[in-house]
Formats: structure tokens, C-alpha cells, sequence
């Protein structure tokens, strides 16, 4: 029975968070990836993006609470959603026609592009504050948990209750949906194979007769896609703010970097490993340890390794030593 | 004479202020195989990248099919059925195989299946391999892919970049061999060899460039009979 | 036009522009914007070195700062007696031997052969190391924090003038630089800068989360700035009073002018020193070294020059220089705030946003566009409402009005955003272009 309290409390307060934060990553991640494959840069303004389309998201969701539009127990961001990936693919497009293709026809080197991001999120962050101001943003509605902590303690007579939020489940299932749909896009039609080929070999995929700008397109398209439901799927989970979303990007490039720049693969890898660390090092284990030690060998103290604050320390420790003994990832990245 | 297949004549230019190339002539007949050859350095692989507009061109012009195509980028050439195969980087080395030869064929909207099976007649391994990684062949394996994905968009003429560099001997033969049969089925080849006398029995017409000029022009077997090329270029 | 002559215009045109606020709008706005630009330009110094001369791309400049910072509360604050008996020897020596694992897994990852027993070997010295240093560190935290916590509960400092922990801040800087170095510098480009984003956010993780050592988000207050003297105490000379009379300003105004004016000599002081160091190695046969390297990277190395170790002088050299803006930012504020420096928009990309527009590799050049671009940002402050309140005059006030002119400082990044783009397309090479 212990064990089972202790199985049910390592879910609760680990396994499922941390699995619904690796899924948020993930998408961030893949976001970032796809970018350094085929533009061969790093999108500093790529928090900024997930900001953007959750805001045009938050905006959708309010005009269609307030015309008393919802999905019933699901959250009516959903309905938002493909509104804000509208809005998001309009500006990337615009972004890249505006700002990004002028130094790709000039084949300016990879960090001078990384320089002209960090002006494109300068204006991406300042536009999302302005239109929706600083504050924090809770825009999650409909039914808070599929089980409660209560009714799961009665169900089972467990004294430990498990409580699955529909946030969480519905971060697995999408992100679940959009990476199968991702990589049968990348893997099985004539334009998703084009991207691979334009990311293996620029010059060759010229060659072949790829059109770059419209592998180029497509590209921001998805991204606008992957980066909105990203930042709506975190914000149902916890909730929005300009900042918190700008400081993402750590995370999100923690993990694009440990699976290894450029590959999608090792992106949603990279966005577990993060994850998985970030909760495993900063929970506080001693309410599993209590169910399966013996009180006289129960430490002192919450054994917790490191204090919650640290979290984006621990993924950066992360990026570092996997960088150090593995300097493109684990997945085979590339470098530029 | 008639006029050739594909010629680039008297092309002039460079990368930067030096010119790379001084008024030199390379031309192609159709169905024939013409190759370049010459030392390290004498601007062989310029002359070829010339031809394909990847080099502007201070002087001189590209004729395909007596149509001007001095201008065109690259890509449209490729539209306008050359194909090219590089010397390094020439295959897509984490796709498969197979999905190497279907980017060859991006442009084509008909069915490819006919001619992929052709190129893996001519390439019995690649049909065996199609499922793999291009970049876990051997290095032979991976320039029959890159010669098949160029295969793949159904060219009139095929530039082919030292296709045999750093390949065993036997590889080598082999690989002339499928050029000799490519050429048969009436596509025009060009194509630079560091092994010029292999190369230049295999070719209708030699070029020897020295210092980005026409040196010697000639037929291959007359080239290989002269005894001052014999004597410079292929050592004795 | 001679470049001289463009640099002396548009040093001109900048001192005019702070002059204008001064008559428009205030005296005591001004001179603070003028402290903050001195502050920033040292910081520009710095990043301009690392990535003018070398091209590094560091992005971790505000961890770099915040250890300034740290330097003089620990220099400058008194003794802690109660503290040093509660703990504080046992944290260092906790800390000596945290640093001691890392050392000995370290030497086991480079002498033990690759493997399995190589693998075992670390995971049990740093598993095991981690629990002892737990084992010390925790309890003596623990009884440093419980002192007198609305006070201190921190381990206070050494208590020396002030003026002393300007230089030890820029130790503090070049130390962390040299450890983020020593791992990071072999990576390349983009994982660089990545690297060292995050390990600047690790730096103010740590200054935000460790009480002991400076109060993390409650503060240190009350940090002497001697020399120069404090407001109130101005305020009841008498030679004071009669000055402020005689420029026609009323007291208080005056006292926060000259105090401001005082501190913004000493960081000009700071500034001119780092800069004339800054030219003189740029034209030493170390400096034309140096961008060698970072013009040809691959050359220069097969030439026989030591790349690695010529990276890792400057990046270190570089962030010294952004430790002592650090601290001049602390003691100008007398407050070390750790929280606030968690905001890489304002502390480190703002900074490149200087760098770029005064013209990467010229000292020159940074200086002037940290002078504007600050000048800029605190500007959209006070004179962004009321410019939206102006344009949005004809509107009817309400919710829209309202917003517009409550977001109104936002638009400051989109600003630099879009001075940097604009900067970045048409004149990369910046207002005052490398020689």
C-alpha cells in the first residue's frame, strides 16, 4: 500500500508535471530547431513569438467568452488557438520579408543573424506588452481536473490522492498530435522532405531545384504553429506574462541544444531531459521517501536537491555538460 | 561543324577583382561525353561552375541548344534540363536513398517511378540500399547516389565534378563504365577528372585547361596520342 | 568628413541632447540619466572588447555585472562578528570543498581511461561529495540566515572604504569569467552564446536564492559611496545652502544635482582610465592580435598563434571591465538589489544594442551609443505618456486612451529594437566605424 502511495505521490507531483512541461518544451524547442536547420540561426525572438500568439490567443479567448462562446469542460482557448497561429504566421511571414530575408540573400554569417533576432525580440516583446500590458494573464477555463485529489482518494482508498488537471492532459495529447503530424509532415509529403533536404545540404537542395524561400515560408509557418500552441499550452498550465515567456526561451534553448541543434528528434529529447531535471532537482522528495522508508532511516530536512529558483540553473547545467562531452548534442546536431 | 549541344565560349571572369578564367571554350555535342582535364589549380572545376552560372562571367556566353542562357541562375538552368553533380557534398546524407533520387526529381510533377527504376538498374546496389541513410554508404555507393539524384530530373546534358575522387580503382572502372551507358542513352556529358588518361579514353573530346585556358583541343584519343600532352599531363 | 571630426560632432550633438533635458525637463533627470549612461558605457567597454576585438559572443554580461555589484557589499559592509560565530567559516570551507569534488572529478575524467569504471568512479566521488558538501553547508546557512534576518542574516562584509571594492569587483567579474571560460570557450557560435546566457542567469539565480551571502531578495541597503557626500548632509552645510541660492535652485534639487554631478566625475574618472586602457591595448601588437583572430580565426591559428588562450584573455578582461560597472551601479545606488538584475532585456542585450550602434570594435563608438541609448530608454519613460497622451488628445478618454497611455513605456523596446534593425541593415558598421 506504501508502495502504492509512493507510486501515486511520484506521479502526482513529478512524473505528470514534468511530462506536460517536457511536451510545453518540446514544441518550443522543435520551433527552435527547425529554424537553426533551415535559416541557420539561433531565434533569440523566439519566447517573444510564443508570447505573441498566446496574447492574439488570450484576445480571441476573452471576445468569444464575452460572447459567451466555450468548448463546455475544455478551455476556450482552444477554440482561440488557430486564431492565434493566424496571427503569429502573419507576422513571422512579415518578420522575415521585413527583416530576415535581406541578410539571407546576402549570406551574412550565422551571427549577425543571431544579432538581428535580438532587435526582432527587442520589438516582438515590447508590441506583446504593449497590447496586452505586463500583468499576469489567467485565461484558463472549463473543468479544472479530470480526477480531483479527493475523488481519486475515494475511488482507491489510497491516502494519497492524485489530482490529473485537464491542462495536463490536454499538453500530452496535443503536443502528442503535433509531433506525429510534424514528422509525418516532414517525413512523408514533397514539401516537408524538401525542408530536410534544404537543412541537410543548402546547395544541393539549390541544385535539385528547391525553392528556398518557399522552403523558407513553410518553414515560419510551421514555426508561427508550433510556437503558438506552445505558449497557450503553457499558459493554460500555469498561466501568462510578456516576462515569464521571454524567459522561456532559457529552457527552450536548453533543450534545443542538449538533443542537438537542428535535429527535431533529439528537440522533443532534449525538452524531456530538461524537464525531467528541472522538477527532479528541485522537488522536495521527502513525501515519496516517507511512504517507502522506514521512519528511522527517514533524513532530515525536505531532500529536496536544490531550491526551486534554481530551475533554469539546472537546465543550463544541463546544457553545459552535455555541450562538454558532447559538443552537438545527443542527438547529432549541427553547427554553423 | 554544327554548333554543339551546350558551349560556354570565350568565358572570362573570377570570384573577385582576378579573373579566374581568360576567354576559354568548353562545348559538349549532343550524346557525347567531353571531358576536362589539367593540372592542380588550372581552374577545371571554374570552367565547369562557369557553365553551370554559378561564376559570373566578365566575358563570353553559355548556348544550350543554341538558346542564350548566359544569364540564367542556376536553378532555372536545372529547369532547363543540365544537371550537376559536386565534387564534395553531393548527397542529401541524412535522407535515404530513395528520398536523395525523389529530391532530384523536385521539379518533375509526372511519375518518377520509371526513372528511378532505371537509375537503379544502372545502380543494382542503390535499389538493395534504398532504405538507408545516403551517408552511411560507402564513398563509390554515395557518388552513384549523387550521380543518380542528378539522373533523377531527366537531364539533356550531366556535369559531373571529379566524380571519381577518392574512390578505389576498381570503384573508378566501375563508374566509367555507368557514365559510357549514361552517355549511350543520348545524354550529353561534361565532366573534370584528375585521372586524365582513364578520362580521356573514355571521351569523345578533351579539353586541357592551364591557368584558366584552352591549351590543348582535341579529340580524346587524338589527345592522348599527342606527345606533348602525353608528356606534360600524363606523365609519359 | 574626417572620421575624428564625426566622432567630436556626435560626442557634441549627445552632450547637447542631455543639456536639452536638463533645461526642458530637469536638472536632477539628467544627471541621473547621465550616471546611467556613464555605468552602461563602462559595461559597452567591456562587451566591445570581447566581441569588437574578438568576436566572442558573450551574453551573459548581466551575471558579470551582478558579481560587481556583490564585490561591494562584500567589501564594504561592516564585520559580522555573530555571523562568523554562527557559520560563516564553516560555508567557506563547505564551499572549498564543493570546489574540491568538481577538481577531483575533474582529474578522474581526464586521467581514468574511458569506460565503465570511469563513469562508476565519478558518479560515486560526485554523489558522495554532493552529500558532504550538503552536510557541512546546511546547517551553517542555516544558523547565518537565522540572525537578526530583517537586518542581516547574511554574512556581512570586511568593512573596508568603498572606493577598494571597485577594483575587487573587477576581480570578482574576471574570476567567474575565467571558470565560464575555461568551459565554455571551445564551443562554437551559437552554442557560445547560449552558454553563456545561461550561466548569467545561473550567476543571479544564486544572488537571488543564497541569503547568506547577500540577503538575496531582501537586500542590502545603506552601502557607503564615500566619497561622495550624502544629500541630507549636504543640505545643512552652510557654503551649500548659499551655493544652491546663488544658482537660483532650491535645496533639495540641488543637493541631488551635486551629488549626481560628484558621482558622475568619479565614473567618468573610471571611464576615461578603462578607455584610454582600451585604446592603448587595442593598438598594442596584442590588440592587432587580436582581431587577426577574429577576422581570420583559421589563419591565425595556423600562423602559430594560440587562439584559445588569446579568446580567453579578452573574454576575462572584458568581463572585469563590466564587474566595475557593477559596482559603480551598486554604490551610485547604495542598494544591491539581486532580484532586479534578473532581466536580461534591460542588463545584457540593451548593452548590445550599444555596442552595434556606436560600431562594433571601436571603443569610441560604444561609449557614444551607450550615451544615446540610454538615453533613450529613460526618456521613453518620462517623455513616452506624455507624447501618447499628446497623439491620443483627440480621443475620447476611456479604456483604450488609458491603455495606450499606461503602455506607452513599453514602447522603449520596440524602439531599440527597431534602431538596431534599422542600425544592423543600413550602416552595420555603426555610428563611429572600427578604423
Amino acid at each position: 500500500m506504501d508502495f502504492l502511495n509512493a507510486l501515486v505521490a511520484l506521479l502526482n507531483y513529478v512524473i505528470i508535471p514534468a511530462t506536460s512541461y517536457g511536451s510545453q518544451l518540446a514544441l518550443g524547442a522543435l520551433g527552435v530547431t527547425l529554424i537553426y536547420g533551415i535559416l541557420r540561426f539561433s531565434n533569440f525572438a523566439h519566447g517573444d513569438t510564443m508570447a505573441f500568439g498566446t496574447t492574439i490567443t488570450i484576445l480571441f479567448t476573452w471576445w468569444f467568452q464575452s460572447l459567451g462562446v466555450s468548448l463546455g469542460p475544455l478551455p476556450t482557448a482552444l477554440l482561440a488557438l488557430p486564431f492565434g497561429i493566424l496571427a503569429t504566421a502573419a507576422l513571422l511571414l512579415f518578420t522575415d520579408r521585413a527583416v530576415y530575408r535581406f541578410y539571407r540573400r546576402k549570406k551574412a554569417a550565422p551571427v549577425i543573424l543571431v544579432i538581428v533576432s535580438m532587435g526582432v525580440m527587442f520589438i516582438m516583446n515590447g508590441v506583446t506588452r504593449f497590447i496586452i500590458g505586463v500583468r499576469d494573464q489567467n485565461f484558463a477555463d472549463g473543468r479544472r481536473f479530470i480526477i480531483n485529489a479527493l475523488e481519486f482518494r475515494k475511488m482507491t482508498g489510497l491516502s494519497e490522492g492524485l489530482a490529473l488537471r485537464t491542462s495536463s492532459v490536454i499538453t500530452i495529447v496535443t503536443a502528442i498530435i503535433v509531433v506525429v503530424l510534424l514528422f509525418w509532415y516532414l517525413n512523408h509529403t514533397r514539401t516537408g522532405k524538401s525542408m530536410r533536404a534544404f537543412s541537410d545540404n543548402e546547395d544541393l537542395a539549390l541544385l535539385s531545384g528547391i525553392n528556398p524561400e518557399r522552403v523558407v515560408a513553410v518553414t515560419w509557418l510551421i514555426v508561427a504553429a508550433l510556437a503558438t500552441i506552445a505558449g497557450v499550452l503553457y499558459g493554460l498550465d500555469k498561466s501568462f506574462s510578456p516576462f515569464t515567456y521571454f524567459q522561456l526561451l532559457l529552457p527552450i534553448f536548453a533543450s534545443a541544444v542538449v538533443g542537438g541543434l537542428g535535429n527535431p528528434l533529439g528537440a522533443i529529447a532534449g525538452g524531456f531531459v530538461v524537464a525531467f531535471s528541472e522538477v527532479g532537482f528541485t522537488y522536495a522528495w521527502r513525501k515519496v521517501l516517507a511512504y517507502i522508508l522506514p521512519a528511522s532511516l527517514m533524513p532530515h530536512g525536505l531532500v529536496q536537491l536544490l531550491s526551486t529558483e534554481y530551475k533554469f540553473a539546472v537546465s543550463f547545467a544541463i546544457l553545459v555538460i552535455v555541450l562538454l562531452f558532447r559538443p552537438t548534442g545527443l542527438f547529432k546536431g549541427k553547427s554553423v | 561543324m554544327p554548333s554543339p549541344f551546350l558551349v560556354g565560349e570565350s568565358m572570362t571572369g573570377g570570384y573577385g577583382a582576378v579573373d579566374i578564367l581568360h576567354d576559354c571554350t568548353i562545348a559538349v555535342n549532343r550524346g557525347e561525353i567531353a571531358v576536362i582535364v589539367g593540372p592542380n589549380g588550372a581552374g577545371k572545376s571554374t570552367a565547369m561552375k562557369a557553365v553551370f552560372g554559378m561564376l559570373p562571367l566578365r566575358g563570353g556566353h553559355v548556348q544550350l541548344e543554341g538558346e542564350e542562357i548566359t544569364r540564367l541562375s542556376p536553378q532555372d538552368r536545372v529547369a532547363k534540363g543540365m544537371a550537376l553533380v559536386p565534387q564534395t557534398n553531393n548527397i542529401f546524407s541524412s535522407m535515404t536513398v530513395e528520398e536523395n533520387l525523389e529530391m532530384g526529381a523536385f521539379l518533375r510533377r509526372d511519375d518518377i517511378r520509371r526513372t528511378m527504376e532505371q537509375v537503379y538498374d544502372l545502380f543494382p546496389i542503390l535499389k538493395e540500399k534504398r532504405r538507408q541513410p545516403a551517408g552511411e554508404l560507402s564513398g563509390g555507393q554515395r557518388q552513384q547516389v549523387a550521380v543518380g539524384r542528378a539522373l533523377m530530373t531527366q537531364p539533356k546534358v550531366l556535369m559531373l565534378d571529379e566524380p571519381t575522387a577518392g574512390v578505389s580503382p576498381i570503384v573508378m572502372d566501375e563508374l566509367f563504365d555507368r557514365i559510357i551507358e549514361v552517355s549511350r542513352t543520348g545524354i550529353s556529358i561534361l565532366m573534370v577528372e584528375q585521372n586524365a588518361r582513364q578520362a580521356l579514353n573514355i571521351a569523345d573530346r578533351g579539353y586541357v585547361l592551364v591557368q584558366g585556358a584552352n591549351r590543348y583541343t582535341d579529340s580524346g584519343e587524338a589527345l592522348l596520342a599527342n606527345p606533348e600532352v602525353r608528356k606534360t599531363f600524363l606523365g609519359g | 568628413m574626417s572620421p575624428t571630426l564625426r566622432s567630436v560632432l556626435l560626442f557634441a550633438g549627445v552632450a547637447a541632447l542631455y543639456l536639452v533635458v536638463g533645461f526642458l525637463q530637469s536638472w536632477p533627470l539628467a544627471v541621473t540619466i547621465l550616471n546611467d549612461g556613464l555605468i552602461v558605457a563602462i559595461m559597452a567597454l567591456g562587451v566591445n572588447m570581447q566581441w569588437g576585438y574578438a568576436g566572442l559572443f558573450n551574453i551573459g554580461v548581466v551575471g558579470f555585472f551582478a558579481l560587481g555589484g556583490l564585490a561591494v557589499a562584500l567589501i564594504s559592509k561592516p564585520f559580522d562578528s555573530a555571523a562568523w560565530a554562527a557559520g560563516t567559516p564553516r560555508i567557506f570551507f563547505a564551499l572549498v570543498v564543493g570546489a574540491a569534488v568538481i577538481l577531483v572529478s575533474t582529474r578522474i575524467h581526464r586521467r581514468m581511461k574511458p569506460g565503465a569504471s570511469r563513469k562508476l568512479a565519478m558518479l560515486v566521488v560526485m554523489v558522495a561529495g554532493f552529500l558532504l558538501f550538503r552536510f557541512i553547508y546546511d546547517p551553517a546557512v542555516e544558523a547565518v540566515e537565522a540572525l537578526t534576518p530583517a537586518a542581516t542574516g547574511n554574512i556581512g562584509g570586511i568593512g573596508l572604504p568603498v572606493l577598494l571594492s571597485w577594483p575587487v569587483a573587477g576581480v570578482f567579474a574576471a574570476a567567474a569569467a575565467w571558470i565560464v571560460a575555461k568551459t565554455a570557450l571551445g564551443l562554437r557560435s551559437d552554442y557560445l552564446a547560449i552558454a553563456t546566457l545561461g550561466i548569467g542567469q545561473i550567476i543571479v539565480a544564486i544572488l537571488m536564492n543564497e541569503d547568506w551571502l547577500d540577503r538575496g531578495v531582501k537586500n542590502i541597503i545603506d552601502i557607503g559611496r564615500w566619497p561622495v557626500p550624502r544629500e541630507v548632509a549636504l543640505q545643512q552645510q552652510h557654503w551649500f545652502i548659499s551655493l544652491a541660492q546663488a544658482v537660483g535652485m532650491d535645496i533639495r534639487t540641488a543637493s541631488t544635482v551635486f551629488v549626481g554631478l560628484c558621482f558622475a566625475s568619479l565614473s567618468g574618472i573610471v571611464l576615461l582610465v578603462l578607455l584610454l586602457l582600451a585604446e592603448l591595448s587595442l593598438k598594442s601588437p596584442w590588440g592587432r592580435m587580436m582581431r587577426a583572430i577574429r577576422d581570420n580565426e583559421v589563419a591565425a591559428a595556423a600562423m602559430g598563434k594560440d587562439v584559445q588562450r588569446r579568446h580567453l584573455q579578452v573574454f576575462v578582461i572584458g568581463s572585469a571591465v563590466i564587474g566595475v560597472a557593477g559596482a559603480l551601479y551598486v554604490t551610485l545606488h547604495g542598494l544591491l538589489s539581486p532580484a532586479s538584475y534578473n532581466d536580461p532585456l534591460r542588463y545584457t542585450f540593451i548593452i548590445w544594442a550599444m555596442v552595434i550602434l556606436g560600431g562594433s570594435g571601436n571603443n569610441w563608438g560604444a561609449i557614444v551609443g551607450a550615451l544615446i541609448v540610454m538615453l533613450l530608454w529613460d526618456e521613453a519613460e518620462s517623455i513616452g505618456p506624455s507624447l501618447i497622451g499628446w497623439i491620443t488628445a483627440p480621443l475620447h478618454a476611456g479604456p483604450l486612451k488609458h491603455h495606450l497611455i499606461d503602455s506607452a513605456v513599453q514602447m522603449r523596446l520596440p524602439i531599440i529594437g527597431l534602431v538596431l534593425l534599422l542600425v544592423l541593415r543600413f550602416s552595420p558598421r555603426g555610428l563611429i566605424p572600427e578604423k
